[in-house]
């Protein structure tokens, strides 16, 4: 039984958009011989807000962690920020300078203090000074609303509060695009809220983002762009609107029983 | 029976015990931290190191964690000399005692090392820490303070060990011990006397320690929780 994805094929879409800072084209990742990635393609312009919907195993925080070069693809080609992942040679470690990325687990680092965790890549990595590292510290809690815990340590947190201390601590590096991989799937409702809320406050500011998420509502709300995948390929792609009126039978059965 | 326990003899042999104490402490401080920092490189070393390097690594550590440390400082005492080369006693005490501990060291440091969740490093690596830079300030703080109990314990064991440097003629505590029974004929007295001090000394130790403990875990300090 072979798999087709209605998707439009990628001949039809322009290629690489002058404003595109993430490019997936045809992109292909196996762990082993499991394909994981069936050949992907996607865009993401500058200012763009891009959600990845799916059930477990579909391949969205696989596709979301090749952006940063955590996942190294196997075949087609992907471009970030001017950067071309599969020709190789790549120095990770520049394009990570510029694509931050927060994880599920947070992964503080729980023996510093909120503020060293925020200012240690900054003051390591950008070499700035102690008393810069004080105010860009005071900048980023300020926006994620934590400008009190500054002294205090991770165990010391909610895990709203860690997850948002780990936003701040990728928004030290100043990037020009943040990764959210399945940021609130530890968390309960409420503390999703509070996380969700950050997420919005940057996307308002015109961030550049591409999350992994199960909150259907959030991604109606937030995203420009909603792409939801299915064993490995794009299969549906669209705006909030699609979420109620899925044009499969996958995503009905995915929206069907997410709510 | 009938024996008269008397330690006032001792008074006299004050200087010699003082002595005593003193190349024990020394050998044991001198000891410490270069044998810390050989056991902490040579776990990066089985860690990181790729095949060769983990390699001789592992030799090293097998090889001196299988052997007496007895045998390993009279080769370096005894051993050498053959070869023209003459090192002191206190140097190859301190030397032994070194690649002794340095080994030990290395098993507890690679536990403490591997206790730290991946994805701290995949962290690291995404705010484009380089390698060295989460080995220095990630990495290695967490890994000490968590196997920090078990390396008090290590270096105890190696002042206790100093002991064992007697039989290369350095008179370290216990080597004074032996002189003074030998001129005394009073063993039970000097050696339990010799335990006191030994007690003593491993006592400062541990708070010696557990100071540096208290200097070097601000957190810990702060919230007294283990990590």
């Amino acid at each position: 039984m072979t798999f087709t994805s209605p998707v439009l094929s990628p001949a039809a879409a322009p290629i690489f958009p002058a404003a595109s800072m993430v490019a997936f084209r045809d992109v292909r990742k196996s762990f082993g011989a499991f394909e994981v990635l069936k050949g992907i393609d996607l865009d993401v312009g500058a200012g763009e807000v891009v959600a990845l919907i799916g059930r477990s195993g579909s391949g969205k925080s696989t596709a979301l962690r090749c952006v940063n070069g955590l996942e190294a693809i196997n075949g087609g080609e992907l471009t970030v920020c001017g950067r071309a992942l599969h020709q190789g040679g790549t120095d990770l470690r520049e394009l990570r300078k510029e694509v931050g990325i927060v994880f599920q687990s947070y992964n503080l680092f729980p023996h510093l203090t909120v503020e060293q965790n925020v200012t240690l890549a900054p003051r390591k990595v950008h070499r700035i000074g102690a008393a810069e590292a004080r105010e860009l510290a005071a900048e980023v809690l300020a926006q994620v609303g934590l400008s009190e815990k500054a002294q205090n340590y991770p165990e010391q947190l909610s895990g709203g509060q860690q997850q948002r201390v780990a936003i701040a601590r990728s928004l030290a590096m100043r990037p020009k695009l943040m990764l959210f991989d399945e940021v609130t799937s530890a968390l309960d409702p409420e503390l999703t809220g509070e996380v969700l809320r950050t997420i919005e406050g940057l996307a308002a500011s015109g961030m550049t983002m591409m999350l992994v998420t199960h909150e259907m509502a959030f991604a109606k709300s937030v995203a420009d762009k909603i792409v939801f995948m299915h064993q490995g390929r794009i299969w549906e792609t669209g705006d909030g609107g699609m979420l109620s009126s899925p044009q499969t039978a996958e995503l009905q059965q995915f929206v069907g029983n997410g709510l | 029976m009938g024996y008269d326990f008397d330690f006032s003899f001792l008074a006299s042999y004050a200087p010699d015990l003082w002595h005593g104490v003193w190349l024990t402490l020394g050998m044991t401080f001198v000891s410490i931290v270069p044998g810390f920092i050989l056991g902490t490189s040579v776990a990066l070393a089985r860690l990181y190191g790729g095949r060769w390097l983990a390699g001789a690594a592992t030799c090293y550590v097998e090889a001196i964690r299988n052997t007496p440390l007895i045998i390993q400082v009279f080769w370096l005492f005894f051993g050498l000399s053959v070869l023209q080369i003459y090192i002191g006693s206190f140097l190859a005490a301190v030397i032994a005692l070194t690649i002794n501990v340095g080994a030990y060291t290395a098993e507890i440091m690679r536990a403490g090392f591997q206790s730290i969740p991946k994805g701290q490093i995949e962290a690291a690596d995404c705010l484009a820490l380089g390698p060295v830079q989460t080995v220095v300030s990630i990495q290695l703080p967490q890994a000490v303070e968590r196997v920090y109990p078990a390396l008090v314990s290590q270096f105890v064991l190696m002042m206790l060990a100093t002991s064992i440097m007697s039989q290369v003629s350095a008179e370290e505590l216990t080597g004074v011990a032996y002189m003074i029974q030998s001129f005394t004929f009073r063993g039970f007295e000097v050696y339990l006397v010799i335990a006191v001090i030994y007690l003593a000394m491993a006592t400062l130790l541990r708070l010696v320690l557990m100071g540096v403990a208290q200097v070097s875990f601000p957190r810990r300090r702060r919230l007294g929780t283990p990590l």
